[in-house]
């Protein structure tokens, strides 16, 4: 029972990539992609954190440390990381969709497209 | 003189990334001093990488680790496992550190003088220089995690060069593509980083080589980690970014950003090599590689030949000669588990492949760097408009002409070398590979006359009558890599037996790779 419980987390990475990467591949609105990859984003820092995770774990700091189980440190610094990669991204792609809003009038991929072939 | 050597991996990687912030300061006081700066940090990169070089091929891998008491000392005492970040360089990660490092220098000269009427330089060339930086520390990194640091760094900088002119709606749209592809690409590599730490709580690829099982998640790992590294490489069914992105990026970028993806393709190699290496099902691994290499090599050069745009045309064949590195490097991993055919042919494959990597940053950049050329010249890169340019822009034309037979692989020239030894080695191991590799080179080749004939020769167009040859910075980047052209062609033995041959052995022995970093606990 308690086994089942400690999946959720992996149930709800499963549905936040799902989610994520429909978005990406069959919206055709700009913005909308970008929250595509955000949600993407959002399922891995999900993933990686969860998977840190121990029963009853205690904060892992040495300096009052706890006789329990901690959790593990690594995955929560690469996570960290992972997260402030993912909003520099976002900022960046949002700021390159207001370019080309600008220089076409849309933020259809159909429409504001210029390169074919 | 020692001590600069031995904390030379991370110089490498950390003067340019220092410099990368320094140049928007440097530029509020003068544009030469910038232009300066940028120079002369990229000379100082492309000695260090030579002097290193020099050490690896000599006395074998170079490790770093960030942080310790003696950078040589990757595991701490009383460990088992390295829990500090590691550089390690081989012979294979210093030869891509060459190519990088070198059409990064060419590629800032050239732009010196192709940029001069831009605005937002200070920003240009910091990108420029983060680009170089994501380059490096991807093929010199022994640590997933930092591996995915790399690449993105590489995907940011590369994407927001790809868009710098925003003045072209096109420039937008080719740089969102390729920063689309990036982000999915690195979240997925990331996935893959996590599903091994959760598994074996390690990072270092050294150790995860020695710790891998191929469990079924190592196998979803592997999966992952493949089609992120063939998105970035440009892969044939997921090649769609790379002449959109290609053709936009300004001049000297392209090369850049075509650099970049063989780095991506080192990775997807150190990945198959060092990581799993003969504990993945080699011959199947080899055949999806093989197979993209095919498809890659026949549709990029078969969209190649019907396209009108000078750039969009030139960026179709760099995806399909990325197929014929795939193809040998494809044929080695094939037979990886079998030494006999690995020492009859698969070595050799694998050095085509190889050598097919630094030939083809040379003549595939000097290309780049020609039809740019052209379009600072003339305003235009459609070649229904062009005729006649020979006889105006002299040395364009001879470098393009150059270009164009290595790319061909024509003899003598270095393009015949690599491509020679992909042929016979890959006929040993299904003959109907070799014939499809021969066949691309030749539609490769009318390709390639098209261009010649529909924008050099013939009468010259009474309104290019005034169009002047490009300025000299311009043609000092293109002179650095037809020189380096010109000397792989006289003496592609030399190449071979020297810098080749030393990283296709870095990259087969898995065993070295591993010990390098976990040889203390043996």
């Amino acid at each position: 029972m308690t086994q089942g419980i400690f999946n959720i987390p992996f149930l709800a990475v499963a549905a936040l990539i799902g989610i994520g990467l429909y978005i990406i591949v069959f919206d055709r609105n700009l913005i909308k992609l970008v929250i595509g990859i955000t949600v993407l984003q959002a399922g891995v820092n999900l993933f990686l954190v969860s998977l840190g995770y121990r029963q009853h774990g205690g904060v892992p700091i040495y300096t009052n440390a706890c006789h329990s189980n901690m959790v593990l440190p690594v995955p929560q610094a690469l996570t960290l990381t992972s997260i402030v990669i993912g909003v520099a991204i976002t900022a960046f792609m949002l700021s390159m969709i207001m370019i080309i809003y600008r220089h076409t009038g849309h933020i259809d991929a159909k429409k504001s497209r210029k390169l074919k072939g | 003189m020692s001590s600069l050597l031995i904390h030379s991996p991370i110089l490498i990687i950390a003067i340019p990334l220092l410099a990368a912030f320094l140049t928007p300061f440097i530029s509020r006081v003068s544009d030469r001093a910038r232009d300066a700066l940028v120079i002369a940090t990229l000379v100082f990169v492309e000695f260090l990488v030579i002097i290193l070089a020099v050490d690896i091929y000599r006395d074998g891998p170079h490790i770093y680790a960030l942080g310790a008491s003696s950078p040589l000392l990757a595991m701490p005492e009383h460990y088992m496992v390295p829990v500090r970040i590691v550089l390690q360089v081989d012979a294979m990660s210093i030869f891509m550190g060459m190519i990088s490092a070198t059409v990064s220098l060419a590629a800032a000269i050239y732009s010196v003088s192709f940029m001069r009427n831009e605005t937002g330089k200070d920003k240009f060339y910091t990108l420029l220089l983060l680009l170089t930086v994501g380059m490096m520390g991807l093929e010199f990194t022994g640590d997933m995690f930092n591996l995915f640091i790399f690449l993105e760094i590489l995907s940011i900088s590369g994407a927001a060069l790809a868009a710098f002119r925003t003045n072209f709606a096109d420039a937008l749209e080719g740089g969102f593509k390729y920063m689309c592809i990036s982000a999915v690409a690195a979240l997925m590599i990331l996935f893959a980083v996590g599903i091994f730490y959760a598994q074996y709580n390690l990072l270092n690829i050294a150790a995860l080589g020695q710790a891998i099982q191929y469990t079924m998640l190592d196998k979803i790992a592997l999966t992952l980690l493949m089609m992120a590294f063939f998105m970035k490489l440009a892969g044939v069914p997921l090649h769609m970014w790379a002449p959109d992105t290609y053709s936009v990026a300004p001049a000297g970028i392209t090369p850049m950003i075509y650099v970049a993806s063989q780095a991506c393709m080192y990775a997807l190699f150190r990945v198959c090599f060092s990581l799993y290496g003969v504990t993945l099902n080699t011959l199947t691994i080899g055949w999806i590689v093989i197979v993209i290499g095919v498809l890659s090599m026949f549709v990029g050069v078969t969209m190649a030949v019907r396209q009108s745009d000078i750039k969009r045309l030139m960026a179709y064949h760099a995806v399909s000669q990325s197929g014929y590195m795939l193809l040998g490097v494809g044929v080695g991993l094939a037979v990886l588990g079998n030494p006999q055919a690995l020492a009859a042919y698969g070595k050799q494959a694998m050095e085509g492949g190889i050598f097919h990597i630094i030939n083809n940053a040379m003549y595939k950049g000097l290309l780049f760097l020609t039809a740019e050329a052209l379009f600072y010249s003339l305003g235009t890169r459609d070649l229904n408009k062009m005729g006649g340019i020979a006889a105006n822009m002299r040395y364009t034309s001879i470098f393009f002409m150059i270009g164009a037979l290595a790319i061909s692989g024509i003899p003598p020239f270095n393009g015949f070398a690599s491509k020679l030894l992909i042929y016979e080695s890959v006929y040993q191991f299904n003959p109907m590979l070799s014939v499809i590799a021969m066949m691309i080179s030749i539609i490769t080749l009318a390709s390639f006359v098209k261009v010649f004939q529909s924008a050099f020769t013939g009468p010259i167009l009474p309104h290019f009558r005034v169009v002047k040859e490009v300025p000299g910075p311009m043609l000092g980047g293109m002179g650095i890599l037809t020189a380096i052209i010109i000397f792989f062609s006289l003496f592609p033995g030399l190449i071979v037996d020297q810098l080749i041959h030393p990283a296709v052995e870095a990259l087969i022995s898995r065993g070295a790779y591993i010990n390098a970093i976990m040889g203390g606990m043996q």
